[in-house]
C-alpha cells in the first residue's frame, strides 16, 4: 500500500479547507493492534489524509483480511 | 461445547468417506480394487498393475488364481451383477508386459528369519520379510520353489509364470536352500541361528516339528515357543487368504522382532465388512460386459467397459446436497480435522476461519447423513470457541450484528398490548426481516390476530438474536434473549405468535411460542375481495423449519386452501435446503452463497412460494419469481408480487422504522422520538450506485453521517472541475468514503466505500 516517497501523484482532489494540492507523506494505519506506517497522499498543510476507492478495496481489505486471521 | 480430542475423534468417526469400499475390505490383502478399476477403465494399464502391485506379493500369480471375495462384495451386484474383478485382473496381469521386476528392498537389518515352506503362504512371508531388509533363509523340501502352486492347471497359472514370479526374490537377498526338510531336531538349532522362525506348513507337519508348542495364536499364528511362528491355516493353499496367512505372520514377526505389541490395533487386518455407506437410489442398472470369467482373457474393449461399471463407491451424501461443503473439495472428516487444527494455532494464519464462517447451519448435511454427523454444530461450536478466544475476524459479521444492533433500538423496537386493553393473552413477532420486507404485511396481519383472537393481542416489534447466535456470540444473543425475556415479562408472559422461522427456532422451549402459519391453518385467514388466480408453485420450506413438520402442513394447508397448485422440490421438508441466507454466511462468504441461492433457484423453473421473508427476497436478488406466503394472503395492490425486487438493507431499516412510526402513530396515538438530524438529508443515486452501496454493505445512514460531518466541519477533498466532494467519517469499526455533489435540496452519491483500517490522523485545524 506504500507509495514511493518523491513520486508525483496524479489526483484531482484538493484539500476543500485549505485549497492545498495534496503530497505523499507518511501515515500510519492500525488494526486489531498493529500499526503499519505507509506512504500514502495528504493535505500539505493541514495534514488530512486520503484513502483512495483503489486502495481501499484493494490493498488495504487484504491486509485487513490477513491481519484478521492471525 | 470446547472441542477436545475425545469430542473431535467421536465426529471425525461419524464421517465414513474414508472407510475403504466394500471390495477392499472384503479382500484380505485390502487391495484397492476401486482404483485398480478406474485406472483400467481409463486405459492405463501400467497404473492398474501397480495399484495390484502395491498389496499383492506376486500379481502375475495372484492375478491369476485369486478367489475375488471383492466380488462377493461388490455393490454393482445389486445394480446388474458384481464387476468381473477376476477377469479383469487376469487381463492385466497377462496384457501389461512387466517381465521380472527389480523389486526394492529397504535398508538391511542385522536380523534373521528362517522360513520353511515355499507355498503361497511362506512365499508371501519371505517377500513381506526381505522387502522390509530382514536377512530371510527359505527352506523347501522339494526341488522347486512354489509348493502347491504347481497343482494348478498350466492353462490357468502358465507354468512359465512361477519362475518368473519367483524370480524376483533374487532381488531381495533371499537366501533359497532347496531339497531341505526342516525335521524336529533343527528347531532347536534355528532359534540359536535365527531371530525367528515361520513354519509356513499344514498344521499336521507343524505339530510334528513342534509337538505341543505347534498349538498357535490365529490372531499372530505365534506357536508355544518365543519367536516361532506356524500356520494356522486350513484353507485352500493356492488362494489369496493363503497369501493374508502368510502375511499375518510376516507383520506378527516384524513386531515381535522390533519388539512392540503383536495383537494391538489389527482388526482390521484381513477381510471385514467397510461401513462405507453407498447410496444404491439412483444408481442405473447394467448388465455385466464380461460374462464368462472361467479362465477366458477378455479383450482390451471388453476389460474397458467392465471396468467403467465399478460404481466408484463413495459416500459423500452430504457434499453430493451442499454446495459448501463441495466447495472445500473434501468432506466432513477433513473438514473437522482443519477446524480443529486452527482452534489449535496459536501464532500463524487461521486458513479455516473463512470456511466456519461460510456454513449455512442448516443441518441437511445431518439429516443425509448415515451417522446424522452435522456440520453445522461442528461450525457453530467453533464460532463460539473463536468468539471466546477473541479470535473471530471482526469483519465476518459485522454488519449483521449492526443490523441486529438497530432492530433492538429504539427505531424499532416496541412492545405494547392491544389498543384498548391491559393484558395479552397473545403476543404477535413479526421478526425484522419480515418487517424490513414487507411492512404492509406486518399491519394487516397484525390487524387479523388482534379482531380474530380473544384475550389481547399484543405486539412486539425487535429481533429474535438469531444473528447474534449464528455468528458465536453467546453473550450478545444471551444479552439481547433477557432483554426480549424482560419485554415478554411486562406484557404477562402471553404465548408467542412468530412469523418467521428462525424467531421460532430461536424460542422454541424457552418461550411460549406457536407459528403464524399454525394459527392461521387453524383460526382460519382473512379472505381477499380479489384473490390471486390459483397459481403453480414450488414451494421453499426454510431451512429452519426442517423439523417442523407441523408448520410445513398448516403453509401448505394455508395454500392449498387459496386454491394455489403446489409442488414440492426434490428437496423439501425435512430436507429443504437454505436460501444462502441462513448462518450469516451471506456475509461470511457472499460468493458462496450467491452460488447456494443459484442453485436452489434453478431446481424447478416454477415460481417459488415461501414462508420466510428472507428466502423470498434472496430468491428475489437472484432472479427467481418468488412469492411470500402473505403476498397472496394479502394480494393488495401488486398484481405480480413474484416480480416484487429484493428491498435491500437500507430499505430494510427504513421500513422498520418506518413500521413503527405508522403503528405507534396509528393505533397507540404516539410520536416516535425524534431521529438523529442527519437522517433527513436527501440521498440521490443511479441504479447502478444503489447496487454497489448493497452489495458493499453501505446504508443510507452511513452516508448521511460522512456528509452531515464533512458539512459541518469542513474537512472533505473537493475537485474544483466537477464540483464533488470526497469525505470520510468513522462512526465506530469502519471508515466510510462518499463522493458527493449537492442537487437540488440533498445530494447525488457518486461512489462510496469503506475500509475498517483506521487511519490515525494528526489533522490541524
Amino acid at each position: 500500500m506504500t507509495k514511493q516517497a518523491g513520486e508525483q501523484p496524479k489526483t484531482k482532489w484538493k484539500c476543500s479547507q485549505c485549497g492545498e494540492e495534496l503530497q505523499v507523506g507518511t501515515v500510519t494505519v492500525a488494526y486489531l493492534g498493529n500499526e503499519i506506517r505507509v506512504e500514502e497522499l495528504k493535505c500539505a498543510r493541514c495534514g488530512l489524509v486520503l484513502i483512495t476507492e483503489e486502495l481501499a478495496m484493494g490493498k488495504m481489505f487484504e491486509v485487513e483480511q490477513s491481519l484478521e486471521d492471525k | 461445547m470446547e472441542m477436545d480430542q475425545n469430542e473431535l475423534r467421536r465426529l471425525e468417526e461419524k464421517c465414513i468417506q474414508e472407510n475403504p469400499p466394500a471390495c477392499t475390505a472384503a479382500c484380505p490383502l485390502h487391495v484397492d480394487t476401486r482404483k485398480f478399476l478406474q485406472l483400467l477403465g481409463q486405459k492405463d494399464l501400467e497404473g492398474a498393475w501397480a495399484v495390484l502391485r502395491q498389496r499383492q506379493p506376486f500379481p502375475g500369480i495372484l492375478g491369476r488364481i485369486c478367489d475375488h471375495p471383492c466380488e462377493a462384495a461388490c455393490r454393482r451386484k445389486e445394480a446388474g451383477g458384481a464387476i468381473a474383478v477376476s477377469a479383469l485382473e487376469r487381463y492385466c496381469v497377462e496384457a501389461y508386459g512387466y517381465g521380472t521386476e527389480t523389486l526394492r528392498r529397504q535398508a538391511a537389518k542385522s536380523q534373521t528369519v528362517a522360513v520353511a515352506g515355499s507355498g503361497l503362504r511362506g512365499l508371501t512371508a519371505v517377500y513381506d520379510l526381505a522387502k522390509k531388509g530382514y536377512g530371510v533363509t527359505l527352506f523347501e523340501k522339494g526341488d522347486r520353489l512354489g509348493g502347491s502352486l504347481w497343482l494348478q492347471p498350466s492353462e490357468k497359472l502358465p507354468r512359465s509364470v512361477i519362475g518368473e514370479e519367483l524370480a524376483g526374490l533374487e532381488a531381495l537377498k533371499v537366501d533359497v536352500r532347496l531339497n531341505w526338510e526342516v525335521l524336529p531336531e533343527h528347531v532347536h538349532e534355528f532359534s540359536e541361528k535365527y531371530h525367528a522362525i515361520y513354519l509356513a506348513l499344514t498344521p499336521g507337519e507343524a505339530a510334528e516339528l513342534l509337538g505341543e508348542a505347534s498349538a498357535a495364536d490365529p490372531r499372530t499364528t505365534a506357536a508355544g515357543l518365543p519367536g516361532v511362528f506356524a500356520g494356522t491355516f486350513e484353507g485352500d493353499p493356492v488362494s489369496v487368504f493363503a497369501a493374508a496367512d502368510g502375511r499375518k505372520a510376516a507383520i506378527s514377526i516384524d513386531r515381535y522382532l522390533q519388539g512392540v505389541s503383536m495383537t494391538a490395533a489389527r482388526e482390521r487386518e484381513g477381510a471385514y465388512a467397510s461401513a462405507l455407506y453407498v447410496n444404491m437410489d439412483s444408481v442405473t442398472p447394467l448388465p455385466p460386459v464380461v460374462a464368462d470369467r472361467d479362465n477366458r482373457t477378455c479383450t482390451s474393449e471388453e476389460a474397458w467397459q467392465e471396468a467403467r461399471r465399478c460404481l466408484d463407491c463413495q459416500c459423500l451424501e452430504c457434499v453430493k446436497v451442499c454446495k459448501y461443503l463441495e466447495h472445500y473439495k473434501g468432506y466432513p472428516k477433513k473438514y473437522v480435522r482443519e477446524i480443529y487444527n486452527n482452534a489449535a494455532i496459536v501464532k500463524g494464519t487461521h486458513f479455516a476461519n473463512k470456511m466456519i464462517n461460510s456454513c449455512s447451519l442448516c443441518g441437511l448435511c445431518a439429516e443425509v447423513c448415515p451417522n446424522a454427523l452435522d456440520m453445522g454444530q461442528v461450525c457453530l461450536a467453533s464460532r463460539q470457541e473463536m468468539v471466546r478466544k477473541d479470535k473471530m475476524p471482526p469483519s465476518a459479521h459485522d454488519f449483521a450484528l449492526r443490523d441486529m444492533e438497530f432492530s433492538n433500538s429504539a427505531y424499532f423496537a416496541m412492545t405494547r398490548h392491544q389498543p384498548g386493553f391491559s393484558s395479552s393473552r397473545f403476543a404477535f413477532f413479526p421478526g425484522c426481516q419480515l418487517s424490513g420486507s414487507s411492512p404492509g404485511h406486518v399491519k394487516q396481519t397484525y390487524d387479523f390476530l388482534a379482531s380474530r383472537l380473544e384475550g389481547g393481542v399484543g405486539l412486539m416489534l425487535r429481533c429474535c438474536g438469531a444473528p447474534a447466535q449464528w455468528a458465536g456470540e453467546e453473550a450478545l444473543f444471551r444479552d439481547a434473549f433477557n432483554q426480549l425475556t424482560a419485554q415478554w415479562e411486562r406484557l404477562g408472559k402471553p404465548e408467542l405468535i412468530v412469523a418467521c422461522s428462525s424467531c421460532y427456532a430461536m424460542f422454541k422451549g424457552k418461550l411460549p411460542v406457536r407459528s403464524l402459519w399454525e394459527i392461521l391453518a387453524e383460526v382460519g385467514f382473512p379472505r381477499s375481495s380479489a384473490p390471486i388466480r390459483p397459481l403453480h408453485l414450488a414451494v421453499q420450506d426454510p431451512c429452519t423449519t426442517r423439523h417442523e413438520s407441523g408448520i410445513q402442513e398448516a403453509v401448505r394447508h394455508i395454500l392449498e386452501s387459496l386454491g394455489h397448485h403446489l409442488e414440492e422440490l426434490p428437496l423439501h421438508k425435512e430436507l429443504t435446503e437454505c436460501c444462502g441466507f441462513g448462518g450469516l454466511m451471506g456475509y461470511a462468504n457472499p460468493g458462496l452463497a450467491k452460488r447456494v441461492t443459484e442453485k436452489r433457484t434453478q431446481e424447478s423453473p416454477l415460481d417459488y412460494v415461501t414462508y420466510c421473508a428472507m428466502c423470498r427476497d434472496r430468491f428475489a436478488a437472484a432472479g427467481k419469481r418468488a412469492v411470500h406466503i402473505l403476498d397472496l394472503i394479502y394480494p393488495g395492490e401488486v398484481l405480480d408480487p413474484a416480480s416484487r425486487n429484493d428491498p435491500g438493507f437500507t430499505r430494510r431499516h427504513e421500513n422498520r422504522a418506518q413500521l413503527k412510526r405508522s403503528l405507534l402513530n396509528e393505533k397507540w396515538q404516539e410520536k416516535q422520538p425524534m431521529e438523529a438530524e442527519y437522517r433527513s438529508i436527501k440521498l440521490y443515486c443511479s441504479e447502478e450506485i444503489r447496487r454497489r452501496l448493497e452489495e458493499r454493505l453501505i446504508l443510507d445512514e452511513d452516508i448521511q453521517q460522512v456528509i452531515e460531518a464533512a458539512e459541518r466541519t469542513g474537512r472533505k477533498f473537493f475537485n474544483p472541475e466537477d464540483g464533488r466532494s470526497l469525505a470520510h467519517f468513522r462512526p465506530a469499526k469502519a471508515t466510510y468514503w462518499v463522493e458527493y455533489s449537492p442537487e437540488a435540496d440533498g445530494n447525488r452519491i457518486h461512489n462510496a466505500y469503506s475500509h475498517r483500517m483506521e487511519v490515525i490522523e494528526d489533522v490541524k485545524p
